[in-house]
């Protein structure tokens, strides 16, 4: 059957089980969009390219499948740049394709075109230029293979425009044939074993779980592994939700901004069992200060993470999922060994009563504080805790970057995987609005809600417009403090409060008109009684978009805070609220 | 080679690579080192007996990054199929070195003895200067140029490194049959 690069591309699409596509179209991509009419695919048109890719990366970080979005050449493909960049840096599926000029024009600057191979190079984890329509259905599979397997990422396409008018036989290859692309999945079986003799030597153990835990469906495995060896878990910013807040062994929070339980049991602890996580310097700290009498097991399916950071004593690439279940089955056989002495003595492995005395005292003692007055100014946290119980426990929440996305990470209770939505690595300010869309398109029967700053919001807003018209009702919360309100708060205490270009305005945007302009309903709330009511009015909506303007108090600080260059010993508890006068 | 600041040789590594034959390889290696802060000292690139893969033979500045991590990200390419670590006792290690010296009448029948010890190749001779190529180890190129540098070099150029792994010499197979009287 004779057709052309642009149908094989959507047939390709369809072949890999695309069932939404994000995109805006232009010069160079036109001939895919011909034949995308006839697809099944469904397509949201975007109103700037970067939306499309942060809709495909929240569509991914829902549904656990390959968020994919399609744009033209040049300044299109230089607008996918930073989602490509995010999507790289926090592990996300993503499949980009873009157009490109003519192949037999490539390289005489050619209007809208510009080198999208070479500029994505560092942000993929690979990307093809296709230079004949025959390979279209081979680099689509590569393409979806390499997004989806080992440890996950983004991948670009780049099709010229001539090679998209092409004429080729169609075909579907059967196998992949990638002799540089073999991931590991299984952990080297000593490797395991030697993992389980540290876990059963350790007085002071502390599960670290990351993001991988997520990318590796590895939530529940994760907790049966906790449950039975009663270690306690911290989940990074990128595993909120990897295992349940309410849970008794749950820490919550390591790092930067984590809470003093989480900081302080890793710091102390004798044994780190890091599953899926990377050493980030927010969660480390000064690096060679942190969780020093620590013996480390790295569990990661990217071996260049191992030894990367800190040198583990045992390192093993593997899936997680995989890994845990074989550490499982370990734990339970060394477990099974236990002499009719040990017995007497409590069991083979040493008892945790202690450590976990210390540790529920550290919860008992460092809470996270903050104090709403009925009359005062509106507290963030606040806001945030409301949010929080009136809506369902499997509410998916995406955040932008900044002071709001700490304390919603410290705050909400995930209890649930694959509920929490954010830019972590990258950082990317404005994450929120599109993915909170991409998520409602992969979970349309959950309630989304994005908690956003007000400086993210203004940074993407426009994608509202999109939800908007393409019925996709996300609710955004803006924690409005008129700041750039993490900025500020490093300014405040490390610049010795000398505010440079940090304010931004409470009015100016006026976002109740901004959101009813792009088709929302827009709140506005200034007092805690509001709150609650306004929340219940929103969540009550369900056939447009709501934004609700918070208008929080810009002195609000994010605590704990570790600051940059010091160790985690060293941990800031909010001056206002710490009865034990502050260390 | 890459100097340490007392001008004694760096530490440097050779890494054997085998990659896939396509265009763009080379920016993706290239273009990892510049990223993760890695030094290229040298860098050779061929074809190889198969045509679908090429080698590069790359010569990495040990103090630039841990060896371990340079493999590990190279590895994560997906063109690139085969990383060996080959140490200078382990490789054999040549490269190819064109040099034009100044060479005045009185000297340039000096610098043809200095070239006969290096079994080096007059390649041009000009009316005041000599282009010399050399091939062989590292070291003896660096030797070479030592004693060369009194007459004044006008222009040098080195290849990469390029180096395989050297050959055992042990027989493949040890029998429990007796083959000799001896």
């Amino acid at each position: 059957m004779k057709i052309t690069g642009a149908q094989a591309l959507i047939k390709s699409l369809e072949m890999e089980g695309t069932d939404v596509m994000f995109g805006l179209p232009g010069g160079a991509i036109l001939p895919v969009y011909d034949p995308l009419i006839d697809s099944s695919i469904r397509h949201i048109l975007v109103r700037h390219e970067q939306g499309a890719g942060h809709m495909a990366e929240g569509y991914a970080h829902a549904t656990g499948r390959p968020g994919v979005a399609m744009v033209t050449s040049g300044p299109a493909a230089t607008n996918v740049v930073t989602p490509l960049c995010d999507a790289y840096m926090d592990s996300i599926p993503l499949v980009m394709v873009t157009g490109q000029v003519p192949y037999s024009v490539i390289g005489t600057d050619a209007f809208q075109e510009c080198d999208t191979v070479g500029i994505t190079m560092p942000v993929t984890k690979h990307n093809w230029l296709v230079t004949d329509a025959n390979d279209i259905p081979r680099i689509v599979r590569e393409a979806f293979h390499v997004a989806t397997t080992g440890r996950p990422g983004p991948v670009l396409v780049d099709l010229p425009k001539d090679i998209a008018n092409q004429s080729m036989d169609w075909y579907w290859p059967e196998s992949i044939d990638l002799p540089g692309y073999k991931p590991n999945l299984k952990g080297h079986a000593k490797q395991i074993k030697d993992a389980v003799r540290l876990m059963g030597e350790s007085h002071r153990p502390v599960i670290y779980a990351g993001g991988g835990i997520l990318k590796a469906r590895a939530a529940e495995t994760l907790r049966e592994l906790a449950e039975l060896t009663g270690f306690p878990v911290v989940t990074t910013l990128m595993a909120r939700g990897a295992f349940p807040d309410d849970h008794d062994l749950c820490l919550g929070m390591p790092g930067m901004h984590g809470n003093y339980t989480a900081v302080t049991a890793m710091q102390q602890s004798d044994l780190l069992v890091a599953l899926g996580s990377r050493f980030d310097d927010r969660v480390t700290g000064k690096l060679d200060g942190f969780a020093p009498e620590a013996k480390v097991i790295h569990v990661d399916i990217d071996p260049a993470e191992l030894g990367k950071v800190r040198r583990p004593d045992v390192p093993i690439v593997g899936d997680c999922k995989y890994v845990i279940e074989e550490m499982v089955k370990a734990t339970k056989a060394d477990r099974a060994k236990t002499t009719p002495a040990e017995k007497r003595t409590g069991g083979r492995w040493p008892s945790l009563e202690e450590w976990m005395t210390r540790v529920h005292g550290w919860q008992r003692d460092f809470p996270l504080g903050y104090e709403q007055t009925d009359d005062g100014p509106l507290k963030p946290q606040f806001c945030i805790d409301m949010l929080r119980d009136n809506t369902p426990d499997d509410t998916i929440v995406a955040s932008g970057v900044g002071q709001h996305q700490m304390w919603t990470s410290q705050r909400w209770k995930f209890n649930h995987p694959y509920t929490w939505v954010n830019s972590g690595g990258l950082g990317t300010m404005g994450f929120a609005v599109p993915a909170a869309i991409g998520a409602k398109v992969g979970k349309p029967e959950r309630l989304v809600w994005a908690i956003d700053g007000d400086g993210c919001f203004q940074m993407t807003a426009q994608e509202l417009v999109t939800a908007s018209a393409e019925r996709i009702p996300v609710k955004i919360a803006i924690l409005n403090n008129a700041y750039l309100g993490m900025v500020r708060q490093w300014q405040e205490l490390f610049y010795e409060e000398r505010y440079s270009e940090v304010y931004l305005s409470p009015d100016l945007p006026d976002y109740v008109k901004w959101a009813e302009a792009m088709g929302c309903v827009g709140f506005r709330v200034d007092t805690p009684e509001d709150v609650v009511p306004t929340i219940e009015k929103a969540n009550s909506i369900d056939d447009r978009p709501v934004v609700i303007d918070f208008r929080t108090d810009y002195r609000e600080k994010v605590y704990p805070m570790v600051a940059p260059g010091t160790t985690n010993d060293e941990i800031i508890l909010d001056p206002a609220h710490d009865k034990h006068g502050g260390r | 080679m890459a100097m340490n600041p007392d001008g004694t040789p760096g530490q440097h590594h050779i890494l054997s690579v085998l990659v896939e034959n396509k265009f763009g390889v080379l920016t993706r290696v290239a273009g990892l080192f510049a990223r993760r802060g890695f030094n290229i000292v040298s860098l050779a690139v061929s074809p190889t007996e198969d045509e679908r893969y090429s080698r590069m033979t790359i010569v990495v500045d040990a103090d630039s990054a841990p060896l371990e991590q340079v493999t590990k990200q190279l590895n994560k390419l997906i063109p690139v199929i085969k990383i060996v670590e080959l140490s200078s006792e382990q490789a054999v290690e040549r490269e190819l070195m064109l040099v034009t010296v100044k060479a005045t009448a009185e000297a340039r029948s000096q610098i043809t003895e200095l070239a006969a010890i290096f079994e080096a190749r007059i390649e041009d001779v000009g009316y005041d200067s000599i282009t010399i190529m050399v091939a062989g180890r590292p070291d003896k190129l660096d030797a070479m140029t030592d004693l060369l540098s009194p007459f004044g070099i006008l222009e040098l150029q080195r290849t990469g490194r390029i180096a395989l792994p050297k050959l055992t010499r042990r027989p493949a197979r040890l029998r429990a049959v007796k083959t000799s009287t001896a």
